[in-house]
């Protein structure tokens, strides 16, 4: 390559707990702003949001006014754009707003609402303009973030993950939560990715890298009725960090209206 | 059993583990390990699971401890040998760049200690000679197969505690061991009949404190493999359903299991005879070094069936029928036998309690 | 123990863009006691690696006498093959192979041998149209019929010329799409099989293409009296090992990477065309 990889980190609405899968990469980290040359990324102390850029990692929603005019410039100024996180990638906690009213909650939380820049909804980065590739997770992990570097770097798009979680339980060894334990566990229906962090320590896990592919949310729920738990309960699951993912909103439209 | 058995106490079982340890064998047995019986290294008879029993049924499985001296009073867990011989995750090779921008190859070549299993079923070692014709008697044997393999010293227990998920009796593969062991042990409550069947089995025999059985023990033992085989309530409508199968693709209970299925790929990875696996590589993030895994895959993923923009399996319909037209169908074909062995694992860690007996039944009936 | 999985360094000795997304790789190992060792039959592939990013099954399109290179025609349509069309002289990759069963090409000896290909799938019949060519006196009547989508599609022109000016030789192309010039048939390939001469019982049918594209030959041929066991097709499907380990390419028994990916038709009528397999 003639030149650096020149690379942009993002922020929209969130938590900013997604940009950590950069900052806590220890050695990786210094390696990336080594092998790329890093134009933006505020939460490092490199500010300069318009600058161009060859790959672009979008974090947050975009809830706001301004941020529906800040991502098209993005988009305008990257050749491959990749949002990370549920935020980015379904619209996470916030996006709650768009299945509620959300200008009663605005009403119940800020004494003068209208002085708050707001979109009635939340929405992922691909709902606003056209992305290259999605990184789920909530948060986004290391793995992740580099692998997308450094496969780009070596001239293709990383592999995606959009397996079962219960694919790396099986890998690893780790004896099924659900099976022995009753536990709600959404493994079967939710996209691998962040390594069986809960089922590795023996709790279920809550669906936080959202959807799988091929996802049958109406037969993961079913049997859980079965076993006594409510439908509402059930919606719950679903209408919950990805609530706005399309299939974790139509399980949960479905069980919510069951209940 | 015609061949004559030996009696080897309970009181004298430490010493099996011990002269497996002085032939240079590590020992792996049967543990709990969260709520399941998991094969793992067992450093005495202290870590078996002593007077546990296994209740499965569709979609569940529980552990209940008794008083009982049995050590081997259960069925079995999510996994025996499959991951020991075929594990969930092997680097094949590693790549390295050099600024020339050559490619040097390095194939880090298996290398396994001795292992001494110690608690095989006869739907293990069933399973395991499919595994043995699918990665050693290939044109390209696969080193880590075969390397684990060959290290492999096998005590099978015949089965005396089937689950409510078993229907190996109805495959033709158990409850009894009648191949692939080195010793194989009857367990009775006041010691075990113990059998060789190789010469590394007849070595590590002589070396331990046995008498010859007696005529009751042994009818003892006889008897209660044979009511484990009777006590099964699951089975398979015939042994080959190839023919039948086939000849009904476009069944209708197909598309129903599919309305229940999770198409979630765990009843693929807690067969003991599903071979799939993926290839990926991970690459270092200044590209100088990457490194080429294998790890378990399933046909019930999307990817499984993907070429340049066609996935030949899209939803879970097609995927289920690829599992079992596979599986009881065409593996005849491939290995001159079913690919299900009885064991039930795919009905017990099914999340939602998919039976391979019913669906079978209902398609073939 | 010797590792299966492990690729073999090669270098691009020369790259040419066929079309807009079709390329060909000119292979050549770097470890010079590699090559003479390495014999292959025209229908056999290699798996192809891109250092970092994965393999992919690519099949060879050289003839197996010249040792000269190794080809490989690709097409840019997935991941792997996208970013190895990016590829220069010079690049190294890693090959292994060759696997699988190649064409008949010893059955097909004193026979009339028709070639029928469709969509961009011809390179795996390409090499086997060189190689009877290379050794035109060992086979009766050559009859290739090649279909494209569109006329712009149509790879080798020069060679399609060329080799319709040889003795006993019929070339009929034909595109769904044709653009202004296109002088050869516009429709589907099978459309092509009114104007063939084939005479059944004494000709061996060699099919590669879409499977749908496939089928409707076959229907066609059997409308002409052609055997089915005289019938054979090239079938594609993912594929991760090419040894017949890993599980990917099955079309019910048959793994394509071991038991093909050249078929007899008998060995896959039976699933042939069916959703799911």
């Amino acid at each position: 390559m003639d030149r650096k990889l020149r690379v942009a980190v993002h922020k929209f609405s969130s938590c900013d707990g997604c940009q950590l899968a950069f900052l806590n990469a220890g050695e990786e980290l210094v390696e990336l702003f080594e092998l790329a040359n890093v134009v933006h990324f505020a939460e490092a102390g490199i500010v300069d949001p318009d600058a161009r850029a060859d790959l672009a990692f979008i974090e947050g929603s975009i809830s706001t006014h301004e941020e529906q005019e800040r991502i098209r410039r993005v988009r305008e100024n990257t050749r491959f754009l990749v949002p990370i996180g549920a935020c980015a990638t379904s619209g996470c906690l916030q996006a709650l707003r768009n299945q509620a009213d959300a200008a009663r909650w605005f009403a119940d939380v800020y004494s003068d609402p209208s002085k708050i820049d707001h979109l009635d909804t939340a929405t992922p980065i691909a709902a606003n303009v056209s992305v290259d590739l999605e990184l789920w997770g909530c948060p986004v992990n290391t793995r992740q973030v580099m692998a997308t570097v450094s496969s780009l770097l070596l001239g293709a798009p990383p592999r995606e993950d959009k397996e079962k979680l219960c694919m790396e339980c099986k890998r690893k060894n780790i004896v099924c939560v659900m099976v022995t334990q009753g536990q709600h566990c959404m493994g079967p229906v939710t996209r691998t990715g962040c390594g069986v962090l809960c089922p590795g320590i023996g709790r279920d896990c809550y669906g936080c890298y959202g959807p799988a592919e091929n996802i049958n949310g109406d037969a993961w729920g079913r049997w859980l009725e079965q076993k006594g738990m409510p439908a509402e309960r059930i919606a719950r699951r679903f209408r919950y960090i990805h609530s706005e993912a399309e299939a974790f909103r139509e399980a949960g439209r479905r069980w919510r209206e069951k209940s | 059993m015609a061949e004559p058995s030996h009696y080897l106490p309970r009181s004298e079982f430490p010493r099996l583990l011990s002269v497996l340890a002085s032939a240079g064998y590590r020992c792996v047995g049967p543990r709990v390990r969260d709520g399941a019986v998991v094969y793992e290294p067992i450093s005495g008879v202290e870590d078996l699971p002593k007077g546990v029993h296994d209740r499965q049924v569709p979609g569940q499985y529980q552990l209940e401890q008794t008083a009982e001296p049995r050590f081997f009073a259960w069925a079995n867990g999510p996994q025996a040998l499959r991951p020991l011989t075929f594990a969930g995750r092997d680097k094949l090779w590693s790549a390295e760049r050099k600024p020339d921008g050559s490619i040097d190859f390095k194939s880090d070549p298996p290398e396994a200690e001795p292992v001494a299993v110690i608690g095989a079923r006869a739907c293990d070692l069933a399973a395991l000679y499919v595994y043995d014709r699918h990665f050693m008697q290939s044109a390209y044997p696969d080193p880590w197969y075969t390397a684990r393999r060959q290290k492999l010293f096998l005590i099978a227990v015949h089965c005396t505690h089937p689950s409510l998920n078993c229907f190996c009796a109805s495959t033709g593969d158990g409850p009894r061991a009648s191949y692939g062991y080195d010793l194989a042990l009857s367990e009775l409550d006041d010691g075990f009949l113990i059998e060789a069947r190789s010469e590394k089995g007849e070595r590590i025999l002589a070396a331990l404190p046995v008498r010859e059985a007696s005529a009751e023990q042994i009818e003892t033992a006889d008897r209660e493999i044979e009511d484990a085989g009777r006590r099964q309530v699951k089975g398979l409508p015939s042994r080959n359903l190839k023919d039948v199968l086939f000849a009904r693709l476009d069944h209708p209970r197909w598309n129903e299991v599919a309305q229940r299925c999770l198409s979630c790929t765990n009843c693929t990875l807690v067969c003991p005879t599903c071979f799939c696996h993926s290839e990926n590589d991970v690459a270092s993030l200044d590209g100088s070094r990457s490194e080429h895994y294998r790890e378990w895959d399933s046909c019930f993923t999307q990817r499984h069936s993907y070429i340049h923009g066609i996935t030949i399996r899209p939803d879970t319909r097609t995927r289920y029928r690829q599992w079992l037209t596979h599986k009881v169908g065409s593996w005849h074909d491939q290995f001159g036998r079913s690919g299900c062995v009885g064991c039930g694992r795919c009905i017990t860690w099914c999340p939602v309690g998919i039976d391979i007996t019913e669906e079978l039944a209902a398609i073939c009936r | 123990m010797q590792n299966p999985y492990l690729p073999r360094e090669a270098e691009i000795v020369e790259r040419i863009q066929e079309a807009p997304t079709i390329f060909t790789l000119k292979l050549r190992f770097t470890d010079p006691a590699a090559q003479p060792g390495y014999a292959y039959v025209p229908g056999q592939f290699n798996m192809i690696y891109l250092y970092g990013i994965g393999e992919v099954a690519i099949s060879i399109v050289s003839d197996p006498d010249e040792t000269e290179t190794l080809d490989h025609t690709i097409r840019a349509v997935g991941r792997v093959t996208r970013a190895l069309s990016r590829l220069k002289p010079g690049d190294r990759i890693g090959v292994r192979g060759p696997y699988g069963r190649g064409w008949p090409l010893l059955e097909a000896q004193g026979k009339d041998v028709a070639l029928i290909t469709g969509g961009l799938g011809c390179a795996p019949l390409v090499s086997v149209i060189r190689y009877i060519v290379a050794r035109r006196e060992r086979f009766r009547r050559l009859l290739i019929m090649q279909g494209v989508k569109r006329s712009d599609d149509l790879i080798w022109h020069e060679q399609y010329q060329r080799w319709r000016q040889l003795p006993d030789t019929e070339v009929l192309l034909a595109a769904e799409v044709a653009e202004p010039g296109w002088t050869w048939h516009e429709g589907l390939v099978t459309a092509l099989f009114d104007r063939a001469e084939i005479d059944p019982g004494q000709t061996i049918v060699f099919l590669c293409g879409p499977e749908p594209m496939m089928r409707a030959s076959i229907y066609e041929l059997g409308q002409r009296g052609v055997a089915d066991e005289d019938i054979w097709l090239s079938m594609e499907r993912n594929m991760h090992c090419g040894l017949g380990h890993c599980g990917h390419c099955m079309i019910g028994a048959p793994f394509v990477c071991r038991n093909g990916p050249v078929f007899p038709y008998p060995e896959l009528k039976a699933l042939l065309g069916k959703k799911g397999f």
